[in-house]
């Protein structure tokens, strides 16, 4: 069974994202520990990729910022050595199939299983390509997530039928960054995935407020919160963890209904 | 020669994210049902025939083969489209196509603006609302064709983000598509991209080889020897060359640009200094860093100027049935020049990279073999930034 399953076990889980290397690694580790302080229940892991298609400006900046400074696969991989001395939460690496595939796919997977990664998600991998690496997750125990989005209609049962760990749902059309509101039929998009899956259900895209937070995680069984955070991080720069510490905890508390 | 979803090989594919699944597949399923339907291929070749001005000439350069002293070399017109450039076969194909899955808007990336103003062609044509993209940078290399498109009715927008090239300008356009897909359809310029772009737009090229080969036929009474076209994503490249994949007495020649020299970090010849990765929704040769980060690349040429190449090149390669050769900055402009004086033809500058291997390569053939070099485009766009090139002071 995935470590990602874990993630679920304290009610509704929230589920940060950090762009590594923005605006060091130091501070990314600073507010991954932060924010495990103060409730998250997973951590998406960003390698920042030179093109990110499935990116707002928010996170596509802060991945240029991040390159900018030096940070490559193989010091994030330290990065998550590092984090792994004290942080028990499972984590997933979020990145784009190239640095997967650039790195060479056994040597990246396998590595990630060595140093404590639980799980790959990857947007530019779709269903029809998993096969790209499945069978090396599945040989090194690293769960490759799957993505289920708005237009996804006569797909899902499909998609539900072989996802492991937590399927992650994209909230709304077009690329991460926050949005005023979600307009998505996320109910209904869940009660397909019911039918077909028993894995966590977490929606991600466009969240940044405890109001958004609580409702995203009251239709599933999380909220993942990106380009929010990662302003923070933009803003704050190396005094951004007790802030990232902070909206964590307010987060959380929304997600798990309080 | 092609496997289900699009590959060519082991390049090829769909690396896109899950939002635009549905979008690709609708479009497959639209471009198989119209192939095979006579209503629509008869549009199409009415548009490409009467408003495009096919078939493109096959002129026998008769100046520059006494000049060279080699190979008898012809020039495949294809400057002479409507719009001066191949771009329109694949645009009309695809707009048409686009209309009948009830399509109202048109979004596309361009580089040089050949694409970008033949998708606004289109666009008025058809009477569809068209965005283009246009890295910054090229915006300033190719004013007169932002403004082209801007009297064409369309929408285009700087790109500002990475290195505002053609690479950024298809991001921009990915991420555009992922954000509104019902009424738009992405007009993709090239070869390359998620399945079933590569093929279909491929498809749509192929006119140009299958005019070769029957104009060919009537002036020669045979086959070419050589065909040369340069590449960038590769899309006149593989049009010149489809219908003589399988008749191996014919040499395929795709010229890359290489910039200041593939021994520089300023090139984008792809196949001669990149490495196998997965970009732009499809696997294939790309310019990256160890850590498969993008590279910039550089050419004087923004419509060669992309990291990556078409995936069906990319296996072309891998298998030896095309060759892909380095042309640098200096021969593609002195290329474009030799042509202007010596036959009257001004050249795109990504065609004056086909011409530059010509000259190399014409020498060294028989007198009595024949060489096809396809004129992807015309050059009054690059004419300002060849003067400047050559150190005139020259601002359009």
């Amino acid at each position: 069974m995935s470590n990602l399953a874990k993630a679920f076990d304290h009610g509704k889980a929230f589920i940060p994202f950090f762009t590594c290397g923005d605006p060091d690694l130091a501070t990314t580790a600073a507010c991954v520990r932060a924010a495990v302080e103060n409730g998250a229940d997973l951590v998406e892991l960003g390698i920042p990729f030179s093109d990110p298609t499935a990116e707002g400006p928010v996170i596509q900046e802060a991945s240029l910022r991040a390159l900018k400074g030096g940070a490559t696969t193989d010091r994030i991989f330290d990065l998550v050595r590092d984090l792994r001395r004290d942080v028990k939460v499972p984590m997933v690496f979020m990145t784009y199939a190239n640095v997967v595939f650039s790195y060479g796919a056994e040597r990246f997977i396998s590595t990630c299983a060595r140093v404590g990664i639980d799980g790959l998600i990857l947007p530019d991998i779709p269903f029809e390509e998993k096969e790209e690496f499945l069978p090396l997750c599945r040989q090194y125990g690293v769960t490759l997530v799957s993505l289920v989005a708005p237009t996804s209609a006569n797909r899902i049962a499909m998609i539900a039928r072989e996802a492991e760990g937590f399927i992650y749902i994209v909230s709304s059309l077009g690329v991460t960054g926050t949005r005023s509101e979600i307009t998505t039929d996320l109910r209904s998009i869940v009660r397909e995935i019911r039918a077909t899956s028993s894995v966590p259900c977490a929606v991600g895209f466009g969240i940044s407020t405890p109001e958004q937070g609580r409702a995203m995680a009251a239709v599933s069984d999380g909220a993942i919160v990106g380009s929010a955070i990662v302003r923070i991080i933009a803003q704050y720069g190396t005094e951004a963890p007790a802030k990232v510490g902070a909206y964590v905890r307010e987060m959380k508390n929304a997600v798990i209904g309080n | 020669m092609t496997n289900p979803r699009g590959r060519f090989g082991s390049h090829g594919g769909q690396y896109i994210p899950e939002t635009l699944m549905n979008a690709v597949i609708e479009l497959e399923e639209a471009y198989n049902r119209y192939r095979e339907d006579p209503e629509f291929q008869r549009e199409l070749t009415d548009l490409l025939n009467n408003y495009a001005g096919r078939p493109s000439r096959l002129y026998y350069a008769a100046k520059m083969t006494r000049d060279l002293g080699g190979a008898k070399i012809y020039l495949k017109r294809e400057d002479l489209n409507h719009t001066g450039a191949h771009k329109i076969n694949n645009v009309l194909g695809q707009a048409l196509l686009a209309k009948k899955m009830g399509k109202t808007r048109l979004i596309a990336e361009t580089g040089a603006g050949q694409h970008g103003v033949a998708t606004a062609t289109a666009a008025a044509l058809m009477d569809m609302e068209c965005v283009i993209f246009m890295g910054e940078e090229d915006t300033r290399r190719q004013a007169l064709n932002v403004y082209r498109m801007r009297l064409l009715g369309a929408q285009v927008i700087p790109v500002t983000t990475g290195t505002a090239t053609l690479k950024d300008a298809v991001n921009a356009c990915m991420r555009e598509w992922t954000s509104r897909i019902d009424d738009t359809h992405y007009c993709l310029g090239s070869v390359m991209g998620p399945h079933p772009f590569p093929t279909m737009v491929r498809d749509f090229q192929a006119v140009i080889s299958r005019e070769i080969r029957d104009q060919m036929q009537e002036l020669e009474g045979r086959l070419p020897d050589a065909v040369l076209a340069c590449v960038g994503g590769g899309s006149n490249a593989i049009g010149s060359f489809y219908h003589f994949i399988d008749q191996p007495s014919v040499r395929l020649i795709g010229c890359e640009a290489a910039g200041r020299g593939i021994d520089t970090f300023e090139t984008a010849a792809t196949v001669n200094v990149g490495r196998p990765g997965i970009f732009h929704g499809m696997k294939s040769y790309f310019c990256q860093d160890e850590f498969g980060q993008i590279a910039p690349v550089y050419s004087i040429s923004a419509g060669l100027d992309y990291p990556g190449i078409g995936p069906e090149h990319a296996w072309l390669h891998d298998i030896g049935r095309a060759e892909y050769v380095p042309v640098t900055d200096d021969e593609a402009v002195d290329a474009f020049e030799y042509l202007a004086r010596t036959e009257g033809i001004i050249p795109a500058i990504e065609s004056a990279h086909a011409v530059a291997y010509a000259r190399k390569l014409a020498p060294q053939m028989a007198k009595d073999q024949l060489m096809v070099v396809t004129v992807s485009g015309r050059g009054d766009k690059d004419c300002a930034a060849i003067a400047r090139y050559r150190g005139e002071d020259l601002h359009e």
